[in-house]
């Protein structure tokens, strides 16, 4: 029974790492790339550390297989984020399919400052709080 | 068993060639970024089915330091392409 469920764990773990290179291989922009390796490797490696948890059956083991999991579940969003972001602002061309890019219209890339287009006037912001308070 | 991680090896070394490729001829340098990443997670797989087929469960620190390494690695690429420092790519 655990023979079998861990194979079926390294096999689909093992797959999914593949799906995601291949993803990595054949998609046409950065952010679509990001998007293919960044879930399925995660999924990938949690699976298989999955499995390496089954297989010793030990605590020790269990709780550093667990820990892996949890970390690489902690640290892949965030390194996905900060690249993309870094990959965005220094430029990397976007898919010529692509149909929305919500911030190239409220970005500033000199001052890197965001607006909203809601924005009153630049003298309401500046004003302090109490100045159109209730009271 | 066996067939079962024989098989696994060869998927993700596989997985790992494609990766190499993207590494080669990726277009930018945060794209050469991304397939490292995708480096580390595949090799925590490898060692992971490694732990298994040997029974060395100590293997599993080298995959903690490797996925911790990687992470370091990312934001370090992030800041220094924000920075703004000399690329040639």
């Amino acid at each position: 029974m655990i023979e079998t469920l861990k194979a079926g764990l390294i096999l689909v773990g093992a797959l999914f790492m593949f799906l995601a290179a291949l993803g990595l291989m054949r998609l046409p922009d950065l952010l679509t790339r990001m998007h293919a390796t960044t879930k399925a490797a995660t999924l990938g490696a949690s699976l298989i550390m999955l499995a390496v948890a089954l297989h010793f059956g030990e605590v020790a083991v269990v709780a550093r297989a667990l820990g892996v999991i949890l970390f690489i579940m902690l640290t892949a969003p965030v390194a996905a984020h900060v690249i993309g972001r870094a990959g965005y602002f220094v430029g990397s061309k976007l898919w010529h399919g692509t149909v929305k890019d919500e911030l190239r219209p409220h970005y500033d890339p000199l001052t890197h400052e965001l607006r909203s287009g809601m924005e009153p006037d630049d003298d309401a912001r500046k004003r302090p709080l109490r100045d159109g308070g209730s009271d | 068993m066996s067939t079962v991680i024989m098989l696994s090896l060869i998927l993700m070394t596989l997985a790992l060639c494609l990766a190499f490729v993207r590494l080669f001829i990726g277009p930018s340098l945060p794209d050469r970024v991304v397939a490292l990443e995708l480096f580390s997670s595949m090799i925590v797989g490898i060692i992971g089915v490694v732990a298994i087929a040997t029974d060395v469960p100590s293997l599993l620190d080298v995959a903690i330091v490797m996925a911790l390494m990687a992470f370091m690695a990312a934001i370090g690429f992030a800041r220094f392409l924000e920075r703004g420092g000399p690329r040639d790519d």
